[in-house]
């Protein structure tokens, strides 16, 4: 079939697709190889971008999704009556802990914030922004947390990996070192865990 | 330095730490300890007079900063062979607010980021339940959407009370059997189906569990179209491969 036939049959996909379709998914569907596939899409993408419609074909979760515009947002809001759900300070503090350190237990969490988080990680949980992972191996098996796939289509990310690079603060301002980035795996070691042990024991 | 702060708006005493070092304009990597120690207390007391419930974690914090002054105050006791100290009492507090932070500024990327039905909206569909063959559609499901829905049946089922008792064997091997009879006529099941109909709450459990075996076993999936939808049941293995030959009650360690 003709790229452009095929190019139709993507954007009809995408068009009646509930969730994002990856590339595995779409080689299933219309039997065609993933690297057959991936430059149609990336030129559907553009397509989308320059033609000026109200939505585009946006990359999130793995997949390719059709998304309304943010400029647009005001007025697809009206569509439905529900308000909007606000995460509080509190919840994005603890998704973001929870995104860069996965998998990481709710105490781990808590050292990290200085606060209790039970009740923000089981509203997150139920939500499905974030998962159990399992067990993690040290006295009382405290369950493991890490991120959903809903959580990269809500905050519509491509993957992890696309979440944004700690910053390094090395002062307190953050506009001073804005060219200081690390890796997120630079981050603070082993304090977590002696908090762990102080738990233990209280 | 009179404090002017909106109390209500810190996350924690990490966050509170923080602003008092920024607003102050005080060295991260050489907090003077007198004065935040002095301020940190402050609008603890300030909490106090507004009759704010303290949450126990702004004290841990004031104990953890009068601690650390103290330390401060302390000759530093350098005896070789001596436990190896942090040179710096301060040290691990400083690694901490820089790290917390960190995620701070995490925290506000995302919520200046382009959330899901706030900033940007995608179509929204409704399906039937579950989606005819296409196994992908359906959400694997977790160990915690699996105890709700348990949680549930057992919510349901009634609290009977027995005047006579009667031990009645069930056996996990032999739900096993009944569950995997019950696929082979059709293909696939509700989760709420492969429960009887009247179960007492020992039956929930005996089935419940043949249940995780099988999944455990990886013969049967469970998928579920959408969160907190139905959950539903089918066989992850060719036609052939259904027999279970002889499952040993034992081997499950039920006793």
């Amino acid at each position: 079939m003709a790229t452009a036939e095929l190019k139709r049959i993507l954007e009809s996909l995408f068009f009646a697709a509930e969730a994002p379709l990856s590339l595995d998914r779409l080689s299933v569907l219309v039997e065609r190889s993933k690297a057959d596939l991936r430059p149609v899409v990336t030129e559907l993408i553009e397509t989308f971008d320059q033609a000026g419609y109200g939505f585009y074909l946006a990359e999130v979760a793995g997949g390719y999704q059709f998304r309304t515009r943010q400029d647009y947002a005001p007025w697809v809001r009206k569509l439905s009556k529900e308000r909007p759900f606000r995460f509080s300070p509190a919840a994005l503090e603890t998704l973001a802990m929870v995104a860069y350190r996965q998998p990481v237990t709710r105490s781990e969490v808590e050292y990290l914030r200085g606060v209790d988080s039970g009740g923000v990680m089981k509203t997150l949980l139920e939500k499905g922004l974030i998962r159990i992972l399992g067990k993690k191996d040290v006295p009382g098996r405290p369950l493991m947390y890490g991120t959903s796939r809903k959580f990269l289509e809500f905050f519509g990310l491509r993957d992890l990996n696309d979440l944004p690079t700690l910053k390094e603060f090395s002062a307190l301002d953050p506009g001073l070192e804005m060219d200081d980035w690390a890796e997120a795996a630079d981050l603070l070691p082993a304090s977590p865990d002696q908090h762990d042990e102080s738990t233990e024991s209280l | 330095m009179a404090i002017e702060i909106r109390l209500e708006k810190f996350e924690g005493p990490l966050d509170l730490l923080l602003h008092l070092i920024k607003t102050n304009e005080m060295d991260i990597y050489d907090i003077p300890m007198v004065e935040i120690t002095e301020q940190y207390l402050a609008v603890i007391d300030r909490m106090k007079q507004l009759n704010l419930d303290i949450a126990g974690e702004f004290l841990l914090m004031a104990a953890t900063l009068i601690h650390i002054k103290s330390r401060l105050l302390l000759p530093v006791a350098d005896e070789p062979g001596e436990e190896e100290e942090e040179a710096d009492p301060r040290a691990e507090l400083v690694r901490r607010l820089l790290e917390y932070q960190r995620y701070k500024e995490v925290a506000r990327v995302l919520e200046d980021s382009s959330q899901l039905d706030r900033d940007v909206f995608v179509r929204h569909f409704s399906l039937p339940e579950y989606l005819g063959e296409t196994d992908e559609e359906g959400d694997t499901v977790g160990i915690y959407q699996l105890t709700a829905a348990f949680h549930q049946l057992l919510k349901e089922a009634s609290r009977e009370v027995y005047h006579e008792v009667v031990r009645e064997p069930l056996s996990v091997a032999d739900h096993i059997q009944l569950v995997l009879g019950r696929l082979r006529e059709s293909p696939r099941l509700a989760f709420r189906d492969v429960f009887p109909q009247r179960p007492a709450r020992a039956e929930l459990v005996v089935t419940f569990l043949a249940l995780l075996e099988l999944v455990k076993m990886r013969m049967i999936h469970l998928v579920q179209a959408e969160r907190y939808g139905m959950i539903w049941l089918s066989l992850a293995v060719p036609a052939d491969q259904r027999d279970v030959p002889a499952l040993e009650e034992d081997s499950f360690g039920y006793g």
